[in-house]
């Protein structure tokens, strides 16, 4: 049993967590959840004793009664890795690159003094067997970069639990990883908890996942906790009108107006994109990846087209060439019936603007928001009124005039993303393609961007064509969505039907395994809401 | 593995080809006939002609070039104008100084840098980091030969504990030898090592950022396992680099070093072969120079693949 | 951004001090270098010299301001050298990531490696024989693709954002996008890098000079004079240690300058100190 009591912190100065109580029963999974910067993984550092310099804790931590040894580093890496054990958000670079998978599950076993080298290798092989890396396919001279992003937060997983800790921390294990392998993941985390009977603490900011793993919640918010209690209950209840708030935008379908026309917008007839790999011989031709493979759709005028896939499907190729950045080695991409290639004139160009998702890198830093606003004006010249239009689209987007003469790094990640549709938005094109635009961003601005895309399309009768790996924001802002799959479009229709009834194996898989909070939960909630 | 040293390989005698080339043609366009230039003004037109044909620039342009390597490759590499002796006789003598200086200065600066990099990486912000990074700061800024001068003012003409310059020869001991390239090897070696111990240090403190240090603490390793067993290898890999780098400035250092100390070495032998306009010896020793450093580069490459499984499968 | 780095400053300072120095000498010695006093050879620092006289009787302080003015002014165009060639040539491989241009690029900057800058100049001075201009050459050579790979690696990791790709999106070409988004954004390296080959370039050109491949006398190079003192080392170690600590300040000021310059510019360290 591990209990956090009055727990807080501050690092140089300014407050983290306030007051955060919680308890962690053996065999128990409790969900910690809240939006970036709550300092959700503050407190399972802290729990840890490896916060970042300048920290400073207050409180009470104990294992089974008695008090964590914080401080004393001796102590708490005796615990560490053996009674107490924690795994990260970035299974790709949470291994060490030069190190074999078995080295890096057995040093758990012999930095403990469990076993010396020879056995801790034979129970490594147990424990990457059991996180399902058998050694017939992947034996423990692996190195890391020889696994997949899934596959390598097994064998974090494995070298987690390879003494039984009393309690595994997981920060936000699956945020990083396709949905299919997140459930997964998930689900081994849930028999090992059952199997061993480990306390799990779930860190996510995903309401969706805990719903299917915790049996207890907390609700983070600006280092306090604003709520916990019995995972159906909080459901139920939703006592804290921030719980509700955070609910309400995770399920948040924008109010949409139909404008589909039925002419042809956008037409990719049996496009294909090969990739050249690196040589495998000397002199032979370099052997190909062929990244998309013939495919066709038709996207109309004033529509809103999904594009759901997992990572390396190849919806960003595809993306690529609907831009008109790089050449197809097969088939056509019409734009108003016009040929889109990337040496396409600017006018044709000029139709179709693009949204994408790091709101980080969207933008060069040393430019101000007007320059950055008018760069498409590259392709038709700039207007005399060109101010004056940057200042309208702006507007448009729903941001003041005064944003025009500050630079990217003074916004917040929802405001960078408003400033790039305006962006988009400048040359009044057609076609706005949206690649993963509201991905990286927290529910609740997420919410405000997904409704101010359908307030957009709904007033200049735009078409769009949104990319994204999640399925839940597809179904709120999509007329009609494409399945596609290693290259290929599996299933398409609209979107209603698609998710309600798949009919490709892999639709199937892919809404399966997408995390839902309990449809009964949820009707409570409503007519509660209702009331 | 066995791929990716081949195609290293295949690099390695691309680039000696097109070094060749640059250093011939570089010789060829010596104002005037070589002959002559060699001879200086003063010349009987029948000595040039002679030193002409002992030359061999009565060819065409890629007979020549084509002599000149062929001749290289089994040995010969001509005869040096002004020694009237075989330019490889001359050469191996004085790599036997030249070479063993720059390796003894490479292994010092190795063995001491990587050391204190550690130190100040750990200690970070502590006294110790900062009396390292102060010395190291002053360190880059001295130039070897001038640290040099400074070593035999105090260690030969003050101390008296070594001779300020001349080489006994191998055959007075290994001891001797040895003694008589020290002060020259650390003149060499602590100007590279402030470079290299910076770097290390940089490189380790970033290391130690990495997720894969959090997941070794988190595992209950201490700092310095988490350092010792995950960080070091990892930190040594753009060390490695400079230090392949580093044998180019050494071998280059050693040729001026040597002047300072009176050592016969390569550095004497070509500033002679310059003053003397001996093109045939200015040749041939900037040709090994250059295949040294190429050499080099092509091990540290090999050693990277070792230190590295990234880069075994891959290229 | 309240408090510039403190290394700055020094560093500052120091080359300010030098660089005044040199530009002075323009102007204005306490005595004319290139006549010769053997009535007054060899005096030691006192008001009249403040720095002594060496053993043709020249004045210290008068050789150590002229020779400050040829190390400047051969490091300041080696860097020119490899800044104008080497980072277009970093930006083009960049640009074209893994493309036979590319390729080509990277391979002719190993090759350059290969040559380390006194080898240059040796290979130079067997031709044209010894002079300032090579030792510029050589080290202006040796440059090139030290800045082609700043530039390059800078560009590459800048080529990956998305920000390029809504360059593209707004129908930029190549070369328009890395003058008017990668090369602003890769001013801090190279602004570092400078300082950095500027210090080496002095390092360098007193190493040449010093083998008798750089400046020629009677002009005075800091390199020259240590070499004219080594004889005298045994009588007269004053005149080696002077122009020794005038290099070592030197490059301790341009070392100094350039890591504070990175202090300030790097993003990532302003983002943790605000």
């Amino acid at each position: 049993m591990i209990s956090i009591r009055n727990l807080s912190l501050s690092i140089h100065g300014s407050q983290i967590l306030r007051d955060v109580d919680l308890e962690i029963a053996p065999g128990q999974v409790v969900g910690l959840v809240g939006e970036s910067g709550s300092g959700k993984s503050m407190t399972a550092l802290a729990l840890m004793d490896l916060l970042p310099r300048g920290a400073k804790v207050a409180g009470e931590m104990d294992i089974d009664g008695a008090p964590l040894p914080h401080g004393d580093d001796k102590a708490m890496c005796a615990l560490r890795g053996n009674r107490m054990s924690m795994i990260f958000q970035e299974p790709m670079s949470a291994l060490n690159p030069v190190k074999t998978i078995g080295e890096q599950v057995a040093e758990t076993l012999i930095i403990h003094g469990q076993a010396a080298r020879a056995g801790a290798m034979e129970i490594a092989a147990q424990k990457l067997t059991r996180v399902g890396l058998p050694q017939d396919k992947f034996p423990l001279d692996r190195y890391p970069h020889e696994l997949s992003g899934g596959q390598r937060q097994r064998v974090c997983i494995a070298l987690a639990v390879a003494l039984h800790p009393d309690l595994l921390i997981a920060d936000e294990p699956t945020t990083a990883l396709d949905v299919t392998t997140q459930a997964q993941i998930l689900d081994l985390l849930k028999e090992l908890v059952a199997e061993a009977q480990m306390g799990l603490l779930l860190i996510t900011h995903d309401l969706a996942v805990v719903a299917g793993m915790a049996d207890h919640v907390a609700v983070m918010k600006s280092g306090e906790i604003v709520e916990q209690g019995p995972t159906e209950a909080l459901f139920r209840g939703m006592a804290h009108p921030y719980t509700r708030a955070l609910f309400n935008a995770s399920k948040h379908h924008p109010e949409r107006t139909d404008k589909v026309t039925d002419a042809p917008l956008l037409q990719v007839t049996e496009a294909v994109r090969d990739y050249a790999l690196p040589r495998t011989s000397l002199f032979g031709p370099a052997p190909k990846f062929r990244a998309v493979g013939g495919v066709s759709f038709t996207l109309k005028k004033g529509e809103s087209l999904g594009l759901v896939g997992e990572s390396g499907c190849g919806k960003s190729t595809l993306t690529r060439a609907i831009l008109g950045l790089e050449p197809l080695q097969g088939g056509e991409i019409l734009l108003n019936g016009q040929p889109v290639t990337p040496k396409m004139a600017p006018k044709r160009r000029a139709g179709l603007q693009v949204v994408f998702q790091d709101p980080y890198g969207s933008f060069n830093p040393r430019w101000t928001v007007e320059r950055l606003v008018a760069e498409p004006f590259h392709l038709t010249g700039r207007p005399d009124d060109w101010r004056n239009r940057v200042r309208a689209v702006l507007d448009d987007v729903g941001l003041d005039a005064d944003t025009m003469h500050r630079y990217p790094h003074e916004f917040s990640g929802g405001q960078r993303q408003r400033i790039a549709i305006a962006r988009a938005l400048i040359l009044e094109p057609e076609l706005l393609v949206l690649d993963e635009a509201v991905s990286a961003l927290d529910v609740s601005v997420r919410a405000q961007i997904l409704d101010l895309l359908a307030d957009l399309q709904a007033r200049r009768g735009l078409a769009y064509l949104f990319i994204s790996h999640d399925l839940g924001v597809v179904r709120g802002i999509t007329d009609r969505v494409l399945v596609m799959r290693a290259g290929e479009i599996v299933e398409q229709g609209d979107t209603r039907d698609v998710f309600s009834a798949p009919q490709h194996p892999y639709t199937n898989s892919l809404i399966g395994a997408a995390p839902v909070i309990p449809s009964a939960w949820q009707e409570a909630q409503d007519g509660q809401f209702m009331v | 593995m066995l791929r990716y040293i081949l195609i290293r390989a295949l690099s390695l005698g691309l680039s000696l080809v097109v070094a060749s080339w640059v250093i011939f043609a570089m010789i060829e366009v010596v104002p005037g006939d070589p002959a002559s230039f060699m001879l200086g003004l003063n010349a009987q037109p029948d000595t040039v002609a002679a030193l002409r044909a002992e030359l061999g620039l009565n060819g065409s342009f890629l007979t020549r070039y084509l002599g000149w390597i062929g001749g290289m490759l089994s040995g010969d590499f001509g005869t040096s104008y002004t020694y009237r002796v075989a330019v490889s006789e001359l050469v191996l003598e004085r790599v036997q100084v030249s070479l063993p200086l720059a390796l003894y200065a490479l292994i010092l600066s190795t063995l001491i840098a990587v050391p204190v990099g550690m130190i100040a990486a750990s200690r970070r912000g502590g006294m110790a980091d900062f009396g390292i990074m102060g010395a190291t700061q002053l360190g880059v800024a001295v130039p070897n030969f001038w640290f040099a001068m400074l070593l035999v003012l105090v260690f030969a003409i003050q101390l008296r504990w070594f001779s300020a310059g001349g080489f006994p020869g191998w055959d007075a001991g290994l001891f001797a030898g040895f003694k008589a390239l020290t002060l020259p090897a650390i003149a060499l070696a602590l100007p590279q090592a402030s470079i290299l111990a910076r770097i290390m240090r940089s490189s380790l403190l970033e290391t130690l950022h990495q997720d894969y240090i959090r997941t070794a603490r988190a595992k209950g390793l201490s700092m310095g396992q988490a350092t010792r067993r995950h960080a070091l290898r990892n930190a040594l890999i753009p060390v490695l680099t400079i230090i392949g780098l580093q044998f180019s400035f050494l071998l280059a250092g050693a040729i001026i070093i040597e002047n300072v100390f009176f050592l016969p070495g390569l550095g004497r032998l070509i500033f002679q072969a310059i003053t003397q306009r001996d093109l045939v010896v200015v040749e041939s020793v900037v040709m090994l120079l250059v295949f040294a450093v190429i050499l080099v580069t092509f091990l540290v490459d090999i050693t990277y693949a070792l230190v590295d499984p990234r880069l075994r499968r891959r290229a | 951004m309240s408090r510039l780095p403190p290394q700055l400053w020094v560093g500052a300072g120091l080359s300010a001090l030098f660089l005044t120095a040199a530009l002075l000498s323009f102007l204005w010695t306490p005595y004319d270098v290139e006549v010769l006093n053997i009535a007054s050879k060899l005096r030691p620092p006192s008001v009249e010299f403040w720095l002594g006289t060496d053993h043709f009787g020249r004045d210290m302080l008068s050789m150590l301001m002229v020779g400050a003015r040829t190390s400047i002014a051969v490091a300041v165009i080696a860097v020119g050298i490899g800044i104008c060639i080497g980072v277009p040539l970093g930006l083009a491989a960049a640009a074209r990531r893994g493309s036979w241009l590319d390729e080509l690029i990277m391979r002719g900057n190993d090759l350059i490696f290969a040559f380390p800058s006194l080898v240059i100049a040796i290979l130079i001075t067997a031709t044209f024989g010894p002079s300032a201009t090579n030792a510029i050459l050589a080290i202006g050579i040796f440059n090139i693709p030290v800045f082609a790979r700043v530039a390059r690696g800078g560009a590459m990791s800048i080529w990956t954002l998305d920000f390029i790709m809504a360059a593209r999106v707004s129908g930029k070409s190549i070369t328009r996008i890395s003058a008017e988004h990668i090369l602003p954004n890769i001013a801090n390296l190279l602004i570092v890098q400078g300082t950095i080959q500027f210090s080496l370039g002095i390092l360098a050109e007193a190493g040449l000079s010093y083998v008798g491949l750089g400046a020629q006398p009677p002009t005075p190079s800091w390199g020259r004079m240590l070499a004219d003192a080594q004889t005298m080392i045994y009588t007269t170690p004053r005149l080696a240690i002077t122009p020794g600590l005038a290099i070592v300040m030197m490059v301790l000021g341009l070392n100094l300058m350039g890591d504070g310059l990175r202090d300030l510019l790097d993003p990532r360290i302003r983002r943790t100190r605000a």
